[in-house]
């Protein structure tokens, strides 16, 4: 059943990517599209069976990938709850958003093209999450990579896409720099690199005795740390991490579904997967711990506050989605992982949902991303509004505190949020704070979003307001279904994700250290905290309202009366511009420096052409010395002769 | 036929061929043409079969030289001495596989004297195929250097613009390495009283001569390979040459070098490998991070991959230095897997080359539109260039950083740099040449792959994704004759260090 979840989408993929051509567009589309809800429920299936059910975890072997030395690598699936989840998320979601493209992309020339590109994607994403070693889960990681840089490419005409194509595969391989040599420590820290035995040999791990690392005699516990970090460098690559989140912004420029799919629900929680992978090496480093913690508290408040002012409709969501994920990596952070796992999968129904809602969008407007030339939509598009409207209340964490009533955002977040209050960590306040104040931003620019996009009146050109229409059932069909998601998923499963179920939902599958009650003490924190969530999310709501449906003039006043905070927040904190001129200008002034004068004037130039131009020089002066006139000749046999005869004499009298 | 002397079968049957070329009379175009590339694919393949069988009958199991044969050849010291052991059977397959694949590359790319081209490249192979089969210093060294003249030739009478400057510059940094070289192999000899590489292996040479001997083996090879700084010969022999010189060029001449330093360096110069082991890791990681820089600024197709090809070589000495079997086991695997994936590229801008005459990069833009087949081809080779998981190009790579990270952790740090940057260089290559809109007049009329072009790339593409999922084939023939290298030097050391330590008591 394993081989079927995750090898359909591949056989999907090389059957319209090959033959894409000759079998045409339409079959293409149908062919990858029921493979991906084959495998879709064949993943709840396996949900039922290892998450709910009672199945034990285990190992599917496929073939052996390397074999050298001590080191052994093979292609397995290993399956437990967290693989299960994920395969869940993945294929449900993949599978709508097949389902979607074939109507948002119904006219683009090159639909077999695009399947196929999506249901690579699905595989690559698929390896990461089954794997059962960090190599394999390198290959997913990089696959999901290419994917991601095929499709955001995937309108390769448009220059702007090409760049943020390289961009995102070149930032996501920074992390990855730091993804391998986390690898290499793992290696060299537990001698291999399958889970099994990683886990195993961490439980007997003695983290003060000290070790040889990097030449240096250290403790054990700073190997540790520093090879998660590593670890966690990749994690910040692939889920759009402050620094490493330039690239998921500019991915904007691939088409809307890919966004969906691959920037919001699946390919960037990669990240949190990872982590919540393993924690049981996480849980022997309190420092990597608190790291992480920290840059998601500040990922989840700088992407918010950039979130405020975007116009790009697209753009908006991206932060959002930057912002989400710091929620769920300060509850890694502090050890909540069934927390953060439960946002990844609310998240992903609700994030694509909006995404899926804004393509919709997108697709009445004629194409316009801009959402100061959107405005009075509501009427014109009823069914995409209601669904937008489902995926910001979802997002925004709308619910009734001290109640089970609420949408699938208000249970996680708000779960997250008083986990951060709970836990011990010395940076849970600051967390803490920053969740809380990104909570009300996130409300803010949400509902912005919404007023901007569908309320007031139109500020399209007539002639797009007169082609505006509603999207065809085709894309609405996802739409309702992930809006069920956005609404109930919280509900129903909280109990099992971080509640009364957790252990027998979990089992084996995450590690929290001895000593972390968090399960248990989040339910006792003040009433406050519980409130302030729902607190922040009501002001954002209120102010948003007062700016773009009460006064609409006040938010250009505002942006004008402090400009200077704005354009630092439209340019988005200058990070491109920072990045610019402290890498990209550097590396190709030195590139071009080591070409001309490295290897041209230094090593050439007292190299092979410095040795042939004195070559040239010597045999020029001896040329001149051969002057053709008989005396010259003699005089200088006659000075050697006399010289010769002086040295004999001077020699034998010494 | 387990009596043939297979190993010379594959070794001379390509000068057969030469030979037979050599009888064909060169009539521009008509029967003799076409009959002097008949024979020249025929042979290559026949070749390729018949090399085929030495990997049959290999024995994966057993570490030392498998095949051998023997004839007295200048008295009984010196001798004709062939046979393969795991470290050095899979390169006769690559260079047989590749010849074929270079023959048909030439099949209309070259006009200018067509007869001679054939048997350059016809003697060529039977001279590479030489240096790995060679059990005695003195015939390597023979094929060794005897493989310069063919290659200088094929530069300097059919190469571009600058071929003459090219052509010398290639064939005086190779020959001033081999020099000393030469004298190292006079000196072993007047130590050993042969030139038996069976029994020089296992000869100990004296510590403080096993430095000198390395620094004179290391000349040549560092030149072959090649590392930083003695690396510019190979962009300009690259840009100059035609294509299927490339091909070989980056596929197998450059693997010499390596080859040299696991048959010759590591066993029998192990104290003077330990000793020398930080100074070749140094070089690598500058190599690797100094080339990768330079290559994302060249304006010149050809060029950025060689320089590509000089930082993807750097992991190679790195791994074969780091001494264990990751590293070295990535090593070889590496360079074959670099000969397969550069040998292709090459093959890349020479489908380019053929149509438009120019490898400037600027002067393409957009190819994707008119030449899917080749957008795809190049693609998979890029990412194989840049190491993704899933391409040969990975395994290599992953395998010598992780292995001389065991040992040496910032020298595998700094070497892992090369990742970013190779992806920077490779995707903006991909880039500007085949993404964009199609807009440039002079590229509007270009068609797609060519029924002999796809007959030559997709086998190529084919190996690079097989051996990236599944490379066991060759870490099956590789495993044995590594283990018992490293376990040599591992013993040689320790003796060497047990002796110190007596001399000090």
């Amino acid at each position: 059943m394993f081989h079927l979840i995750v090898f359909l989408p591949l056989i999907g993929f090389l059957i319209a990517g090959l033959f894409g051509r000759s079998i045409g567009a339409k079959a293409s589309e149908y062919l990858t599209t029921g493979l991906l809800y084959v495998s879709a429920i064949l993943s709840w299936i396996a949900f039922f069976d290892f998450g709910l059910g009672h199945e034990e975890a285990m190992v599917v072997p496929v073939m052996t990938w390397m074999n050298v030395g001590s080191l052994a690598v093979d292609w397995s699936f290993r399956i437990d709850t967290l693989t299960v989840v994920m395969l869940v998320v993945v294929n449900t979601v993949s599978a709508l958003v097949h389902t979607y493209s074939i109507g948002y992309m119904h006219h683009d020339p090159h639909r077999p093209r695009f399947f196929a590109y999506l249901s690579l994607f699905t595989f690559a994403m698929l390896m990461l999450v089954t794997s059962n070693n960090l190599v394999q889960m390198f290959f997913g990681w990089e696959g999901v990579g290419l994917a991601s840089y095929l499709l955001i490419g995937f309108w390769y005409k448009k220059p702007s896409a090409n760049a943020a194509a390289m961009k995102a595969f070149i930032v996501n391989r920074v992390g990855d720099f730091g993804f391998a040599l986390g690898i290499f420590g793992i290696f060299l820290l537990f001698g291999s690199v399958n889970f099994d035995t990683i886990f195993a040999n961490a439980r007997q791990f003695d983290p003060s005795g000290d070790m040889d690392f990097f030449g240096y005699a250290v403790p054990a516990a700073t190997a540790i740390t520093v090879t998660c970090l590593l670890l966690f460098m990749g994690a910040m690559g692939k889920s759009a991490q402050v620094p490493l989140h330039t690239w998921l912004p500019d991915a904007m420029e691939g088409p809307t579904p890919v966004s969906a799919l691959i920037h919001a629900a699946t390919m960037v929680t990669a990240g949190v997967v990872m982590v919540a992978r393993l924690s049981p090496i996480f849980e022997l480093s309190h420092t990597a711990l608190v790291v992480v913690t920290v840059v998601g508290a500040i990922t989840a408040f700088f992407a918010a506050t950039v979130g405020l002012v975007q116009n790009d409709i697209k753009r908006v969501i991206a932060y959002s989605t930057c912002s989400q994920l710091g929620y769920m990596f300060v509850a890694l952070g502090v050890g909540a992982y069934g927390a953060a796992i439960f946002h990844l999968f609310t998240h992903a129904f609700f994030k694509a949902l909006l995404f899926l809602g804004a393509g919709s969008v997108i697709h009445a407007v004629s194409d316009e991303q801009d959402m100061r030339y959107m405005g009075g939509l509501r009427k014109h598009i009823p069914t995409t509004y209601w669904m937008m409207i489902i995926g910001t209340l979802a997002l925004t964490g709308v619910g009734i505190p001290f109640t089970m009533i609420g949408t699938a955002g208000f249970f996680s977040k708000d779960i997250i949020i008083e986990t951060a209050f709970a836990s011990h960590s010395v940076v849970s306040t600051f967390a803490f704070i920053m969740l809380v104040v990104a909570a009300c931003f996130t409300s803010f620019y949400s509902w912005r979003l919404i007023f901007m996009t569908f309320h007031g009146t139109p500020r399209a050109t007539a002639d797009v307001m007169h082609h505006v229409h509603e999207s065809p059932w085709v894309m609405l069909f996802p739409l309702f279904v992930l809006a069920a998601g956005a609404l109930f998923a919280g509900l129903l499963f909280k109990e099992f994700f971080y509640g009364h179920e957790y252990m027998e939902f979990w089992k084996q599958s995450l590690f929290v250290a001895g000593g972390n009650e968090l399960l248990e003490e989040f339910h006792h924190v003040p009433a406050w905290v519980a409130l302030s969530p729902f607190i922040a999310m009501i002001v954002g709501l209120i102010v948003a309202y007062l700016f773009y449906i009460r006064s609409p003039g006040t938010p250009k006043a505002l942006a004008e009366s402090q400009s200077g905070l704005y354009a630092f927040l439209l340019n988005k904190w200058y990070f491109d511009e920072l990045y610019d001129f402290l890498f990209v200008r550097p590396a190709m002034w030195l590139g071009r420096f080591l070409w001309k004068r490295g290897d041209g004037t230094v090593i050439d130039g007292l190299g092979p052409d410095g040795v042939s131009a004195r070559v040239v020089d010597i045999t020029n002066r001896v040329v001149r010395l051969q002057s053709g006139y008989l005396y010259h000749y003699a005089f200088a046999m006659l000075i050697g002769v006399a010289a010769l005869v002086t040295w004999m004499m001077l020699g034998s009298a010494l | 036929m387990n009596d043939w002397p297979i190993l010379s079968l594959v070794t001379f049957l390509p000068l057969l061929g030469a030979l037979m070329i050599a009888l064909i009379r060169d009539d521009e175009e008509g029967y003799g043409r076409r009959n002097i590339r008949n024979v020249a694919l025929l042979v290559t393949v026949v070749t390729f079969l018949l090399s085929l069988v030495i990997w049959i009958r290999f024995d994966n199991g057993y570490a030392g030289f498998q095949m051998e044969e023997e004839i007295a050849w200048l008295g009984g010291n010196i001798g004709y001495r062939m046979g393969v052991d795991g470290i050095s059977m899979l390169f006769v397959i690559l260079t047989t596989f590749l010849m074929p694949i270079c023959i048909i590359a030439s099949w209309r790319a070259i006009q200018l004297r067509l007869k001679e081209y054939m048997i350059a490249f016809l003697v060529l192979e039977a001279l590479m195929i030489g240096v790995f089969c060679a059990l005695d210093l003195v015939l390597f060294y023979v094929f060794f250097e005897a493989g310069l003249i063919p290659m200088f030739l094929i530069i300097g009478v059919w190469g571009g613009k600058r071929r003459v400057y090219a052509s010398f510059k290639f064939f005086l940094y190779t020959l001033l390495g081999s020099v000393l070289m030469l004298l190292a192999i006079m000196a072993m000899y007047g130590m050993a009283g042969t030139t038996d590489i069976r029994e020089l292996l296992a000869y100990d040479f004296p510590p403080e001569m096993q430095t000198w001997l390395w620094l004179a083996f290391f000349a040549s090879f560092a030149v072959k390979m090649p590392m930083w700084p003695v690396h510019t010969w190979l962009p300009d022999a690259h840009v100059e040459a035609p294509t299927a010189g490339s091909v070989l060029l980056a596929g197998i001449l450059l693997k010499m070098g390596g080859y040299g330093f696991l048959r010759f360096s590591l066993p029998m110069f192990p104290d003077a490998s330990v000793f020398f082991q930080p100074f070749v890791m140094a070089l690598s990681v500058v190599a690797i991070v100094y080339t990768s820089l330079v290559a994302l600024m060249q304006e010149d197709m050809k060029k950025l991959i060689a320089y590509s090809s000089v930082a993807h070589m750097g992991y190679v000495t790195m791994g074969i230095f780091a001494f264990n079997e990751w590293g070295v086991q990535g090593a070889i695997f590496q360079m074959l897997s670099h000969g397969l994936v550069s040998g292709a590229l090459f093959l890349c801008v020479g489908v380019v080359y053929d149509r438009m005459h120019t490898r400037e990069i600027a002067a393409y833009g957009g190819l994707v539109n008119n030449m899917p087949k080749y957008a795809v081809a190049f693609l998979i080779l890029t990412m194989a260039n840049v190491g993704l998981p899933g391409t040969s190009g990975f395994v290599g790579e992953f395998l010598t950083l992780l292995g001389t990270f065991q040992t040496q952790p910032w020298f595998a740090a700094i070497a892992t740099i090369g990742v970013i940057l190779s992806a920077a260089y490779a995707l903006w290559l991909y880039r500007r040449v085949i993404y964009g809109k199609l807009d440039k007049e002079s590229l509007k009329g270009l068609i797609d792959l060519s029924g002999r072009e796809r007959f030559i790339l997709y086998p190529l593409v084919a190996l690079v994704i097989l051996f990236g999922v599944w490379p066991m084939p060759v870490f099956d023939v590789t495993a044995a004759s590594v283990d018992q290298l490293l376990n040599e030097i591992g013993r040689a050391v320790s003796d060497g260090a047990q002796a110190a330590a007596l001399l000090q008591r």
